[in-house]
């Protein structure tokens, strides 16, 4: 049942893509053009030729995405290489202020999950950082970091601190009263408290905030390489923008929706890993 | 053979004698003073000449015998003759003493930049013994920031950047050099379709227009051209800065009602049909400054001969690209992805000067654009009169002495002089711009001959 259930939503999906893909072909058909008395004018306006304006058909973008990822790799020069080169700035920029957060989050978040005092403490600081939109810290990070590609890091990293932080926090705080109590009776050392008992009964939690955070990370960078420009897949959607080609935004956009859903795959894998049942 | 020894020598053995390999001996090295042996050059020359007389004579006792019977100079006029050393040494010349050769250049994809993108694709900087690797920016406040933050080591600039930066108007106050101006004209104002029918400036009350940055030539331009027709660009019309690439895409979104913006995307909006040149920047003032080079005074005291090579360069690049013969190229050059990013039929139409106007027309007007980098003091002060006219900088301006320390026109007479190419003998000089003279001398009177501007706090 269950089996045919799974098949039958996955037909379903396949047919709302096939009407997608109908609309849009046909709202895409291209229009006759009156022919121009001037002769000269409609060749300097580009009559004729194939314009790399206007929004795509299907085909035009299948064709775009088929040249793409034939050659994900070249590289002719520094504002132009290929879209898995691209990518893979992309990641590593991602991947580095990610770590980074991780790094800073979950041994705060540690500290003010077992600390009530310190949690109340910092609370009005976070509440104020957590909602900052990462565009607009990138002209203080570029005036106050003096470079541009730690500040487009910096900005992965504020941004996906937060939900790591609370999230540790929260889970830290809420690790049951009698396993503590238990740790306790039998004279547990604190850092073995910490990793024994306190960490895996966080751990769901602290995941749920790691999967979140990565989710952001991969929104930030997107806007963050739009901004300083150079490299990255945010740089590509910019430079098809300067060239109002849609055709090459639109793979750009879907490509950064599939690599967003791989990355929150892998921290869902990672979550499953984690779950325990009590 | 020694590579230091001279090979015109018919009693010397070309083999290993001495340390410094330019006498027979290490006793006659010793007891030489010869200030050769730590000339740089001398010995530069020598290893080339050593080289080529090596290849055409491989046994030594058959370039000895050929020495002796025809005579040193002789035998050195025949193989002059024969072998290019003269060009060969100086060619290892150029490139004897540059300490920094990798350098990092940013850029605004627009056609003002030709110059210094060209220079990459058609081998300038090369030439010069550099490596280039020139930067796409996505904006004017990041091209500031990266040239301050001393991520770029030179940078395409709008022409009062550099003027504002050394000032410390909209910035960090630090000293920021034109080393040449990139183009002149190349600029229009580009109205959205729907307003075809108001052609008068006077309709205009209440658009929406874009420059690219505070600090640009656009913004003065557009301003002075309003002001001229009564408006008051500070309250009767709205004026934004948007990066020139985002302009575009804003004129269509009605976002915009038009911008005084950078080529090529005035020719953009005609070629997709949303926009139309209503005036080019030319028929403003006829050879305005629009973009510039610019390195940091810092840049130019650390190496000041690559500073002399990238000089050389751009320099060279503008001498091609003010011939109209190299246009079409020059587009095909530029346009791809890497570069420019756009149609190659769009920068060619702008470069050229024959376009569509996007009302219908084919017009022609082949000085569009054009390329003269002599960086004009006057201009500077120009663009002084018009910050102080619009508020962006206040009080007592010192235009000449600002002007001189940012414009460097001594530099650039002395670079254009190397490469034979001519260049005005006074840095100053009249220019009208709307029919109006301008006189660098008296940059206040100028000033208060306006009626509208914004009144002094």
């Amino acid at each position: 049942m269950i089996k045919s259930e799974a098949l039958r939503a996955g037909i379903l999906s396949l047919m709302f893509l096939l009407v997608l893909l109908g609309i849009w072909h046909v709202a895409t058909l291209p229009k006759e053009q009156a022919a121009s008395a001037n002769d000269e004018y409609a060749k300097l306006m580009g009559k004729g030729a194939v314009k790399t304006t206007g929004f795509p058909t299907p085909a035009q973008l299948g064709e775009t995405a088929l040249k793409h990822i034939s050659d994900p790799f070249y590289d002719k020069g520094p504002n132009d290489k290929g879209i898995g080169i691209q990518l893979g700035f992309s990641l590593a920029r991602v991947g580095l202020g990610f770590a980074l957060a991780a790094l800073v989050a979950i041994p705060l978040g540690f500290v003010i999950g077992m600390s009530p005092l310190i949690y109340r403490a910092l609370d009005p600081f976070i509440q104020v950082l957590k909602p900052i939109s990462p565009l607009a810290w990138m002209p203080l990070a570029l005036y106050t970091i003096k470079d541009s590609s730690i500040s487009g890091i910096f900005v992965i990293f504020i941004c996906s601190v937060w939900p790591m932080l609370i999230n540790t926090a929260f889970g830290v705080a809420a690790v049951r009263r009698e396993w503590l109590n238990v740790a306790k009776t039998l004279e547990v050392n604190a850092v073995r408290k910490a990793f024994q008992v306190i960490l895996p009964a966080a751990a769901p939690t602290i995941m749920t905030g790691m999967r979140i955070s990565m989710g952001i990370a991969w929104l930030v960078i997107v806007a963050a390489e739009m901004l300083v420009g150079g490299t990255g897949i945010g740089y590509f959607v910019w430079n098809e923008w300067n060239n109002l080609s849609l055709t090459n935004v639109i793979f750009a956009i879907l490509t950064i929706g599939l690599v967003g859903m791989l990355l929150d795959l892998v921290f869902g894998r990672l979550q499953n890993l984690v779950t325990y049942v009590e | 053979m020694s590579a230091f020894s001279d090979p015109y020598d018919p009693n010397r053995k070309l083999g290993v004698a001495c340390n410094c390999g330019k006498h027979a001996s290490q006793v006659e090295h010793d007891s030489s003073d010869d200030l050769a042996c730590a000339d740089p050059e001398v010995l530069s020359n020598r290893v080339i000449e050593s080289t080529m007389v090596r290849a055409l004579f491989p046994h030594d006792e058959t370039r000895r015998r050929f020495i002796r019977a025809v005579g040193v100079n002789t035998a050195m006029a025949a193989i002059a003759g024969v072998l290019p050393i003269g060009a060969m040494q100086a060619l290892a010349q150029e490139r004897k003493s540059l300490a920094k050769t990798e350098l990092k250049i940013g850029f605004i994809p627009i056609t003002c930049a030709t110059p210094l993108i060209m220079a990459d694709p058609l081998g300038f900087y090369k030439k010069e013994g550099l490596k280039v690797t020139l930067n796409k920016t996505a904006g004017w406040a990041l091209i500031r920031d990266k040239m301050l933050n001393k991520e770029h080591d030179a940078s395409h600039f709008l022409s009062p950047m550099p003027l504002a930066i050394s000032m410390g108007v909209g910035s960090a106050a630090q000293p920021m050099r034109v080393a040449t101006i990139q183009n002149i004209n190349g600029q229009a104002i580009t109205l959205h379709i729907k307003h075809k029918d108001k052609r008068d400036p006077k309709q205009w009350k209440g658009f929406k227009f874009a420059v690219p940055f505070d600090y640009s030539m656009h913004n003065f331009l557009l301003r002075y051209y309003v002001a001229e027709h009564g408006l008051d660009p500070d309250r009767d019309i709205q004026i934004r800065v948007v990066p020139p690439p985002e302009m575009v895409a804003n004129l269509r979104a009605g976002n915009l009602d038009g911008y005084l913006g950078p080529d090529p995307f005035n020719q953009r909006a005609v070629y997709d049909e949303i926009g139309f040149i209503h005036i080019l920047s030319k028929e403003l003032w006829d050879g305005h400054p629009c973009c510039a080079f610019g390195v940091s005074d810092q840049f130019i005291k650390e190496n000041p001969d690559t500073f002399a090579a990238l000089y050389r360069a751009v320099l060279s690049a503008a001498r091609m690209a003010r011939d109209p013969k190299n246009r079409s190229l020059i587009a095909k050059v530029i346009s791809p992805a890497n570069y420019l990013n756009q149609p190659e039929t769009v920068v060619e139409q702008v470069l050229t000067g024959k376009f569509a106007d996007g009302l219908g027309n084919v017009k022609n007007v082949p000085d569009r654009a054009d390329f003269d980098p002599f960086p004009w003091h006057s201009m500077a002060v120009w663009i002084m009169t018009q910050m102080k006219r619009w508020g962006y900088i206040k009080g007592d301006v010192n235009y000449k002495q600002i002007a001189e320390q940012v414009f460097l026109v001594t530099e650039a007479k002395k670079r254009m002089a190397e490469l034979e190419m001519k260049s005005p003998a006074t840095s100053y000089a009249k220019f009208k711009v709307m029919g109006k003279e301008f006189d660098p001398a008296q940059p206040e009177k100028y000033l208060g001959s306006f009626a509208i501007k914004k009144a002094a706090a």
